[in-house]
């Protein structure tokens, strides 16, 4: 009976089970978190995350639809062609009500195709009928409580200290579940590397002190960039804020978006 | 030049209605076949789960002779629950990600762990405990190959005495007992998936969990009405029809809870008519008109409930014959509904832009990894698995005590 069970021993190799199974996902877990103060993606050596609260404000009074933007973002990130984008501009057509049908709009026609990078065609209404017609440049909403966030499983996709957020695609499973859950159509899966991708903010950019490539070749300046904490008062981000009265998109869903709108209508969500 | 090449890329776009994201102008859902048959077949064990444990919790007789079918049937069907899900992956080779650094704050992350719990701690240890006399009983038995797997299944626990095969009833029971709310959690944890996701009014509902739950029992005491019916005419067996009546009152029972909370989630969206409604509407109409009111209501949920609540009022009255035709017709009918209850759920929530502003269409392909053959492929491997089983565990040549 050498080999025999006793209930001291079949203890001690329950706990050695046990200890093993819950060192293994604390060292892992531990691993994430640093990578997540860090901040790996693709800053340089010594940007420090902590010290800078970057964020993007859109004035839709400006925008004039040329697509730039979307087409610079696409170049710059690499973003495959076809229906996958980090960046889009929506144009949106409110026409005129029918005379004597008591109504105070007519109908809301929304379109970007291909993001609104090779411009947009003829409005399907006549000028006469349209209401108002404007442009309104979509992004990542940067989200407070952003349901990616919470929704990815392995935790690849994170809420960097400065207000980005970002995606490990190192770490990515490409599930798909941080697209369902963001409400703004911003991420989408990437047919190149099947991970989910999304607006940075160029982070490979700001983190240089460069500006996005969307805000850089803006020619109206609809898309304002600025590092909050360290923004002085006459600097556009802040003025932006002063000027305006400004909407998020979705505020109903409780993620509180960090990106702010000047002149769109309720009609853009 | 660059940017005139960039111009004439013309990228051809899947039809669709009115305005949708860009991001969402695909051609195939980012989720397809293989996230539908994932919930399926998880409700499929949870419910063939629960009908084991009224006989082992409830102690419910007449269910006797199903006992170790459903527990098999359940077996083999969570053995290929995570596949949809693994093969649906971008990158497959990290799933174990999910388990070693999960982000608690994730439906998904914690599926893993409730699968884990639910196969290795409750319905593994629960059929071994249930098989374990019987298997030392057979490896002593049976010759050759098969009699060294029933040895290598006694994993050397070969105390037969009194007291061991008490111990062995009383630890099964416990495990019963344990698996009852864990059977709950796997699949209302699967209705959670989608339930939290408030980006998706189609989705985005507290009932969801509920509905899930109820529907996973309805599917799961179908499959086991189905799998008996079958195995007994495989195998030219007179159906105890006692036992099959018992089982299609309780499918009755679990029928008429799945349909209330069902209706009333309806009812609710109707009422309530939030911002996304309007376009709920428009789909359950015209794009789920086959798979919803055809599908899931009228053959999957109607029809079923007509054929079992008519057992239940004049089932003395119907021969034997009729009665297992009604009842193997329901268990089809349901299986089949409640398969496309979850396409409604999950290709249905895909065919809107989040944008509440247009619809788009999809076509299921043939070949690929989110085609017809691979979800039918899928479909059938629980089958296959639980066929070995059967001859395994389950088989008439092998020796009785």
């Amino acid at each position: 009976m050498k080999n025999a069970i006793t209930r001291r021993s079949l203890l001690g190799r329950i706990s050695a089970v046990v200890a093993g199974v819950v060192a293994a996902p604390v060292a892992k877990a531990a691993k994430t978190v640093t990578q997540k103060l860090l901040v790996s993606a693709d800053a340089p050596k010594g940007y420090d995350p902590t010290k800078h609260e970057w964020v993007m404000a859109l004035d839709a009074n400006r925008c004039i639809g040329c697509g730039l933007c979307a087409e610079a973002c696409k170049r710059e990130n690499h973003v495959p062609e076809g229906p996958y984008f980090r960046t889009w501009v929506e144009r949106y057509i409110i026409t005129k009500p029918k005379a004597g049908s008591g109504a105070a709009r007519g109908e809301t026609l929304v379109d970007s195709p291909n993001g609104g990078i090779n411009g947009y065609p003829e409005a399907s209404v006549p000028k006469e009928e349209i209401q108002h017609s404007f442009f309104v440049p979509k992004l990542c909403n940067l989200c407070k409580r952003s349901p990616c966030t919470q929704a990815c499983p392995v935790g690849a996709t994170f809420d960097a200290p400065d207000g980005a957020v970002l995606i490990d695609p190192t770490y990515c499973i490409g599930c798909g579940f941080c697209i369902q859950a963001c409400p703004y159509g911003c991420r989408f899966l990437s047919p190149v590397t099947k991970t989910a991708e999304k607006c940075t903010l160029c982070y490979h950019r700001i983190t240089r002190g460069l500006k996005p490539a969307c805000v850089e070749v803006c020619p109206t300046q609809a898309r304002i960039f600025g590092d909050l904490k360290n923004a002085k008062p006459d600097e556009p981000i802040l003025q932006f804020y002063q000027n305006n009265l400004v909407e998020a998109l979705k505020p109903h869903l409780g993620t509180e978006p960090r990106v702010f709108y000047a002149g769109i209508d309720k009609e853009v969500r | 030049m660059t940017n005139e090449i960039t111009n004439i890329v013309q990228v051809v776009m899947p039809h669709f209605e009115g305005y949708v994201y860009p991001n969402e102008a695909t051609q195939q859902p980012l989720w397809g076949i293989l996230i539908v048959l994932y919930p399926y077949i998880t409700g499929l064990v949870a419910g063939a789960f629960i009908m084991a444990s009224l006989v082992r919790v409830f102690n419910v007789k007449a269910l006797e002779p199903v006992y170790r079918l459903s527990m098999l049937t359940a077996f083999a069907f969570l053995l290929c629950a995570p596949l949809p899900l693994l093969f649906h992956l971008g990158h497959p080779e990290r799933c174990y990600e999910v388990m070693m650094t999960p982000h608690l704050t994730s439906p998904m992350a914690i599926f893993g762990f409730v699968y884990a719990w639910y196969l290795m701690a409750v319905l593994l240890l629960e059929l071994w405990f249930d098989y374990r006399r019987d298997f030392v009983d057979w490896s002593e038995r049976t010759p050759g190959f098969q009699g060294l797997l029933y040895r290598l299944f006694t994993v050397g626990v070969t105390d037969v005495s009194d007291a061991a095969v008490r111990l062995d009833h009383k630890t099964g029971h416990i495990l019963s007992i344990v698996g009852i709310p864990s059977a709950f959690l796997l699949h209302g944890y699967v209705g959670f998936i989608f339930g939290s996701i408030k980006a998706n009014p189609w989705w985005g509902n507290v009932l969801m969990p509920i509905i899930f739950i109820m529907s996973a029992m309805v599917s799961g005491i179908a499959l086991c009405v189905f799998n008996y019916l079958v195995l007994t005419w495989i195998r030219r067996k007179t159906v105890d029809m006692k036992c099959l009546d018992v089982m299609g009152m309780f499918l009755f029972y679990a029928l008429v809870l799945d349909t209330a909370i069902e209706g009333l989630d309806w009812v609710h969206r109707i009422y309530s008519a939030e911002e996304g409604f309007r376009v709920i509407q428009y789909m359950a109409r015209e794009k789920l008109f086959y798979t919803l009111s055809l599908g899931q209501v009228t053959f999957g949920t109607l029809v079923p409930l007509i054929l079992l609540g008519l057992l239940q009022l004049v089932r003395r009255r119907v021969p034997e014959l009729q009665r297992r035709r009604m009842y193997f017709t329901s268990a089809s009918l349901i299986l089949t509904g409640v398969l496309a209850m979850r396409w409604n759920v999950v290709i249905g929530g895909q065919l809107f832009s989040k944008s509440l502003r247009g619809v788009m269409g999809y076509k299921m392909e043939f070949a690929g990894m989110e085609g017809w053959f691979m979800g039918a492929v899928l479909l059938c491997l629980p089958f296959v698995i639980l066929t070995v089983m059967v001859k395994l565990f389950l088989s008439e040549r092998l020796p009785s005590r």
